[in-house]
């Protein structure tokens, strides 16, 4: 997936640099460089492989095992009897749905806000870098430090109540209600992601060909029309690139969740991390936990491959 | 377009690398403004109040951290306290856990940005400039394992990390005591090499003339001396880059240390933070000055190295 994008990218540009792909690189003997690499690249692939294959390797291994430390020594190889069992568990389904819902539900209100802030920051006016730089400051706080302060604003005697019963409605609550917990995180984490995103729209919005803008109004265009048939085409890839990224990485959500509700009420926050969460460090089932990091890992592989598919084909005749 | 867009690249989880865009400089500001606005006040009011309305949660987390306690839960909220105290903040750095945090978020946020920024630019600057056979391959077997979610090492990295031999009370065999869980080390282990900043630090490094290389060959340097003398002292920009994303990563990493650590002592920032909310009933005064404390160095960070993220000549972004 996006190996091969990346890849074709760096192709690209390599390409885009006249051809540059054999560089001259004549003198000095093909082993004194090879050795060289090799130093060079050895803390960092020693490191890698320690730290990240040998554990994928040894997690694949355990989610083929009912390993469960408490119980017995060692691991127990079952084949693919774990992914058996959560696949027919439904707390895992239902925790594949909040997942999919807290990741879309953020997506749904982050990218067209952040958009819209984008367009709003791009241009000169009295107070804009400020501006930049406050509208930023969401991303750069920690996800904890931020769920604190809407703890707070969330809380029976918090600012959302507070403006609940100035309005005049009766209060709710927000995070121990199964009906609003999940609808409020979203909001939360949503506000939280308007920040970095802005910054990649703006970066896109101002990389766009002015020449394209003058033709258009010449020929009569009007501002929503240029914006229609103009901006938002041109900003497919960007788009593409903020969804899959932030759709990676929200379906890995968890400390958030972890502060704010810990999964509760009754389960209805509990996303698939917070259930391997419990499931290995609260019930030591390492096993069925392991299992289900490997279906996560599965679903999030495709879930960009689908981002990147879908998205890339729509409006690419710019 | 493509060529403008091409440092949006994928990565899993933070930036984008600052290359070098497209982009003639002054260009921005020639760019034309799509808005309805006039350049003038009236825009200025406007994305005023949208900003003001979003920084809302900030400034109630200013004001409740300078409140005293009884007025913390007075109702309703003012948003200006009536008599401003620091005395959460003396408190939480005296009495919690947060002194003890902030020392152990130091020590594992320098690790990292040690080990990305020694191992990880080395890596990219070998991948970059050093032919060698299987280059390439070894570069994409780095990406994939980028792409492969932070929890499916979880389970194994803790059984491993606890089973490293001969240290933590363990033998040779590894087993028998806690191993590198409840360290430093440990709490810095995922952290030390992020396959991003490989990337990041390859594509830089791919951006510069070989003829600095060939220069150095000519004069009899060694490929290291190519690497140290020439090549890095131009690198500065990526590795301030890859030093800041090190940092802010380490700074807000949870999952890892909850699981690796089990000592308070240990601790980092957003473990002492979420210690608050599992109290029955939560201190909000002395939480928000903790949580205001416990982000100021990554905010002083930002404000200090702003222009690299937020002008849009570099085209990235840090996600948090």
């Amino acid at each position: 997936m996006t190996v091969t994008a990346e890849d074709r990218m760096t192709t690209m540009i390599d390409a885009r640099k006249g051809g540059r792909l054999t560089p001259g690189r004549k003198s000095g003997s093909a082993r004194t460089k090879a050795r060289a690499a090799g130093i060079l690249l050895a803390p960092a692939l020693i490191v890698l492989f320690a730290v990240t294959v040998v554990p994928i390797f040894y997690g694949f291994y355990l989610s083929l095992t009912d390993y469960n430390p408490v119980e017995r020594a060692a691991p127990t190889f079952h084949g693919l009897d774990g992914y058996i069992r959560v696949l027919g568990m439904p707390a895992f389904w239902s925790s594949i749905g909040i997942t999919l819902t807290y990741a879309l539900g953020t997506l749904a209100i982050a990218v067209p806000g952040s958009l819209a802030l984008a367009m709003l920051v791009n241009g000169t006016f009295r107070g804009v870098k400020l501006f930049r730089t406050l509208l930023y400051l969401p991303r750069v706080v920690s996800l904890v430090a931020v769920s604190t302060i809407w703890l707070w604003i969330y809380s029976r005697d918090g600012l959302l109540n507070y403006v609940l019963d100035v309005i005049g409605l009766a209060p709710i609550s927000f995070l121990t209600d199964e009906n609003t917990a999940l609808v409020s995180l979203i909001v939360m984490r949503a506000w939280k992601a308007l920040g970095g995103s802005m910054i990649i729209f703006l970066a896109g919005l101002q990389a766009m060909p002015r020449d394209l803008y003058e033709a258009a109004s010449i020929d009569g265009c009007g501002r929503w029309a240029s914006f229609r048939h103009i901006t938002l085409p041109l900003l497919v890839p960007i788009t593409t690139y903020v969804v899959t990224v932030d759709l990676i990485y929200l379906a890995q959500s968890f400390s958030e969740i972890y502060v704010l509700t810990s999964g509760g009420p009754l389960g209805s926050t509990t996303v698939v991390n917070m259930l391997i969460y419990k499931e290995a460090f609260e019930y030591f089932r390492l096993g069925e936990a392991s299992s289900m990091a490997f279906i996560l890992f599965a679903l999030i592989f495709a879930l960009s491959l689908f981002s990147t598919r879908v998205l890339s084909r729509r409006g690419v005749h710019a | 377009m493509t060529a403008s867009l091409s440092p949006l690249a994928p990565s899993t989880e933070r930036s984008t690398p600052p290359q070098p865009t497209d982009q003639q400089p002054g260009a921005r500001r020639r760019a034309p403004s799509h808005s309805g606005f006039s350049a003038g006040w009236s825009r200025t009011v406007i994305v005023g109040l949208v900003t003001a309305l979003l920084m809302i949660p900030f400034m109630w987390m200013i004001s409740i951290a300078f409140k005293g306690p009884t007025e913390t839960y007075s109702y309703p909220p003012k948003l200006i306290p009536e008599s401003p105290t620091w005395e959460n903040f003396v408190q939480v750095w005296t009495v919690s856990n947060l002194s003890v945090g902030m020392v152990n978020s130091l020590i594992v946020a320098v690790l990292a940005v040690a080990g990305n920024c020694i191992g990880a630019v080395a890596a990219g600057y070998a991948f970059a400039k050093i032919d060698f056979r299987g280059s390439k391959l070894l570069f994409l077997l780095v990406l994939a394992t980028a792409m492969v979610p932070a929890v499916v090492q979880l389970i194994p990295l803790f059984l491993l990390v606890q089973d490293v031999p001969l240290v933590g009370g363990n033998d040779v065999i590894g087993q028998g005591g806690t191993g590198l869980l409840n360290t430093h080390l440990g709490l810095a282990l995922p952290l030390l090499i992020q396959p991003l900043n490989i990337y990041l630090a390859r594509q830089y490094f791919l951006d510069m003339p070989d003829e600095i290389a060939d220069a150095g060959r000519i004069d009899g340097a060694s490929e290291f001396r190519i690497f140290w003398n020439l090549y890095l002292p131009l690198a500065k920009p990526i590795v301030a880059t890859i030093a800041i994303l090190s940092f802010t990563g380490a700074w807000e990493d949870f999952l890892w240390p909850l699981v690796s650590t089990s000592s308070s002592s240990m601790q980092t920032l957003p473990l002492v933070l979420s210690s608050f909310t599992s109290s029955g009933a939560v201190q909000y005064g002395p939480m928000m000055a903790s949580a205001i404390v416990a982000s100021l160095p990554v905010v002083v960070l930002f404000l200090l190295t702003q222009r690299h993220f937020v002008n849009g000549l570099s085209a990235g972004g840090v996600k948090g």
